[in-house]
C-alpha cells in the first residue's frame, strides 16, 4: 500500500507538470469525483492539426488524482489525437506504477484526469468514448 | 442476533405459532428498551425505521407535505448532516415554503444571534438541528432552539444519530417534537433506526409508507390506518435488527452513559492537546469542552484521503471526506477533512498512535 506514495507520485503531486489552463484553448473539459471531491479540468490546443500540441490541467484533490493528471499530460503531449483517444488506461496505470488494481476507490482517483481528457477529445474531435469509460459512472463530467 | 435468528425468527404481529410470538416479543421488547433509553412517554411514540435518514424523511414527508406551504419558513443549520438538511430543503421547495439555514461561526458554533433576523423571512414552521455535529463534534444548544421554535408555534426536529451512542438522550428534556437516530452508530446492527415523535403529532399526521401491517381495515372503497406506532411501520420490519439494537442498548446501559461520556471527554481533551503539538495540523470546530468525541482535522498540504490511506497502513481507521456535510466544507472553503472519532473502546494509546501516524504522513509529504 505504501507503494501508492512512491517517490515519483509524490514528486508529481508536489511539482505538477503542465499545471494551469490554456488561454485560448481549443477545448476544455472538467470532471469531479463526488465521492471524494476530487476535481480535474483539462484544456487542449491542437494548433489546427490532429496532434495534441499543448495541454494543461488544473484541479484539487488527493495526491493520486493530481499526480496521475500531471503524469498524463506528459504522456500525451505531442501525440496524435487518434492515438490518445484509443490509449488504454493501463498505459497510464503502468506509468503510475502504483498497486491500484486492488483498490477500486483510489483507482477512480487515478483515472479522473484520464476520463476528462477522453471527454475533451470526444468534444473537440468526435473521437469515441471508450467502453470502459461507461464503467466510471461515479465521475460526473460536465 | 444469531440466537434470535436460530431460535426466534418469524414474522411479527401475525403468527399464531410460538415462533412468531417469540419474534414479536423480541421486536416489541426492543421498542420498550428504546422508549426507556430516550425517556419517551409511550412505546406508541417509538417508530422503527431503517436508519436516521429514513426517520427524518418520514417526518419530512408525513408532516411536511401537509403542513408546509408558501409563506412558511423551514430552518436547518449550516452544520447539518445531509440527512437532516436535504429532506427539508427538498420539502420546502416542493411545497412552496422557504428554506433557510442557521449559520455557524468559524469555531463551528451555531450563531443564535442570527435567528430573529432569519425569522423575518417567513412563518417559521420547523427547525431541524443535530444534537451533535457528526463532522465538527459541536454539541448544539437544541433545548434553546426548541424553546425559540415553540415560541413561534414551530416544531423542533432533532437528529440524534451522533448523540444517542455517546450520552444520555432525553427527548422530553430536549423539548423537541421529533428525534431520530440510527442503530449502526451505537454498537447495533445496520438497517435499524428509530424516529420518535410526540403522540399527538404522530396521530394527526398522514402515513409515510403504505401497505401491509400499517392498516386497520381495507375495503374496496377505503382504508383506515393502524394504531401508533404501526401506522408508520409498513411491511415486514427489520425484526432481528431491532432485537439487535435492543441488545446493544442493554450493553451500553450496562457500561453506563455517564461513564462513556466521561471516557470520551477525557480522550477528546487529550487528543486535542496532542494535536496542538503538531504545527502542520489544523483542528476545525469548537474547544474540547464544547464538543463530543469527534475531531475534524486538516493536515497542511496533504489531502484527507491520502492522510487516511497512510494511517490505514498503521491500522488506524479514520474517515476522510465531506462526511455528508458539504455546507460545512463550503463554510471552511475545503472539500474534505480527516475525521477522528472516539467510542468507548478507544484508549489514550490510540491517540498516541494517531499522533505518530500524522507525523509520518507529514514527513512523507514535506
Amino acid at each position: 500500500m505504501d507503494d501508492l506514495y512512491r517517490e515519483l507520485i509524490l514528486d508529481h503531486y508536489k511539482n505538477p507538470r503542465n499545471r494551469g489552463a490554456l488561454d485560448p484553448a481549443d477545448v476544455r473539459a472538467e470532471g469531479q469525483n463526488p465521492l471524494c471531491g476530487d476535481e480535474i479540468a483539462i484544456s487542449l490546443s491542437f494548433n489546427g492539426g490532429e496532434t495534441i500540441d499543448d495541454i494543461r490541467f488544473d484541479g484539487r484533490g488527493c495526491a493520486i488524482s493530481q499526480a496521475a493528471a500531471s503524469m498524463l499530460t506528459e504522456l500525451v503531449k505531442g501525440r496524435p489525437v487518434s492515438e490518445v483517444a484509443s490509449m488504454p488506461k493501463e498505459e497510464l496505470l503502468e506509468e503510475l506504477g502504483a498497486p491500484l488494481q486492488q483498490n477500486p476507490a483510489r483507482l477512480k482517483c487515478a483515472l479522473l484526469g484520464f476520463g476528462v481528457l477522453k471527454v475533451a477529445l470526444h468534444r473537440a474531435k468526435g473521437t469515441p468514448l471508450p467502453e470502459e469509460w461507461a464503467g466510471l459512472d461515479e465521475l460526473e463530467i460536465s | 442476533m444469531r440466537s434470535f435468528y436460530e431460535m426466534s425468527y418469524a414474522n411479527v404481529h401475525r403468527a399464531v405459532y410460538e415462533l412468531g410470538e417469540r419474534s414479536t416479543a423480541g421486536y416489541e421488547g426492543a421498542r420498550e428498551k428504546v422508549r426507556e433509553l430516550i425517556n419517551a412517554d409511550s412505546v406508541r411514540e417509538v417508530v422503527f425505521v431503517r436508519n436516521g435518514t429514513e426517520g427524518l424523511n418520514l417526518v419530512a414527508y408525513a408532516w411536511g407535505l401537509d403542513n408546509l406551504g408558501p409563506g412558511d419558513l423551514v430552518l436547518a443549520t449550516e452544520l447539518e448532516h445531509h440527512s437532516n438538511f436535504v429532506p427539508w430543503q427538498y420539502m420546502a421547495g416542493r411545497t412552496g415554503a422557504r428554506f433557510a439555514t442557521i449559520p455557524i461561526d468559524d469555531q463551528g458554533e451555531l450563531v443564535l444571534e442570527a435567528l430573529d433576523e432569519i425569522a423575518r423571512g417567513g412563518r417559521v414552521k420547523l427547525v431541524a438541528c443535530a444534537l451533535v455535529s457528526n463532522t465538527l463534534g459541536t454539541i448544539n444548544p437544541v433545548e434553546r432552539l426548541a424553546v425559540w421554535a415553540h415560541e413561534r408555534d414551530a416544531l423542533m426536529v432533532v437528529d440524534a444519530c451522533q448523540a444517542a451512542p455517546h450520552r444520555t438522550l432525553d427527548v422530553q428534556g430536549l423539548g423537541c417534537d421529533f428525534c431520530a437516530f440510527t442503530g449502526h452508530k451505537m454498537l447495533g446492527p445496520s438497517g435499524i433506526g428509530v424516529v420518535w415523535g410526540r403522540q399527538e403529532l404522530l396521530q394527526r399526521m398522514s402515513p409515510y409508507e403504505l401497505g401491509g401491517s400499517m392498516i386497520r381495515k381495507v375495503t374496496l372503497e377505503r382504508t383506515t390506518w393502524a394504531d401508533l406506532p404501526y401506522k408508520y411501520e409498513a411491511g415486514t420490519p427489520p425484526i432481528a435488527e431491532a432485537y439487535g439494537l435492543g441488545i446493544a442498548i442493554d450493553y451500553l446501559k450496562g457500561v453506563g452513559f455517564p461513564a462513556i461520556e466521561q471516557h470520551e471527554r477525557e480522550l477528546t481533551a487529550y487528543a486535542m492537546a496532542r494535536l496542538a503539538e503538531l504545527p502542520y495540523v489544523r483542528v476545525l470546530g469548537p474547544a474540547a469542552d464544547r464538543r463530543a468525541g469527534i475531531i475534524s482535522i486538516i493536515v497542511e498540504g496533504v489531502h484527507p484521503h491520502d492522510v487516511a490511506q497512510i494511517l490505514d497502513t498503521e491500522a488506524i481507521a479514520v474517515r476522510a471526506g465531506h462526511h455528508c456535510t458539504q455546507p460545512i466544507m463550503d463554510h471552511y472553503g475545503i472539500s474534505a477533512t480527516t475525521r477522528v472519532s472516539f467510542y468507548l473502546y478507544n484508549l489514550r494509546e490510540d491517540v498516541d498512535r494517531l499522533i505518530e501516524g500524522l507525523a509520518a504522513v507529514h514527513a512523507k509529504f514535506a
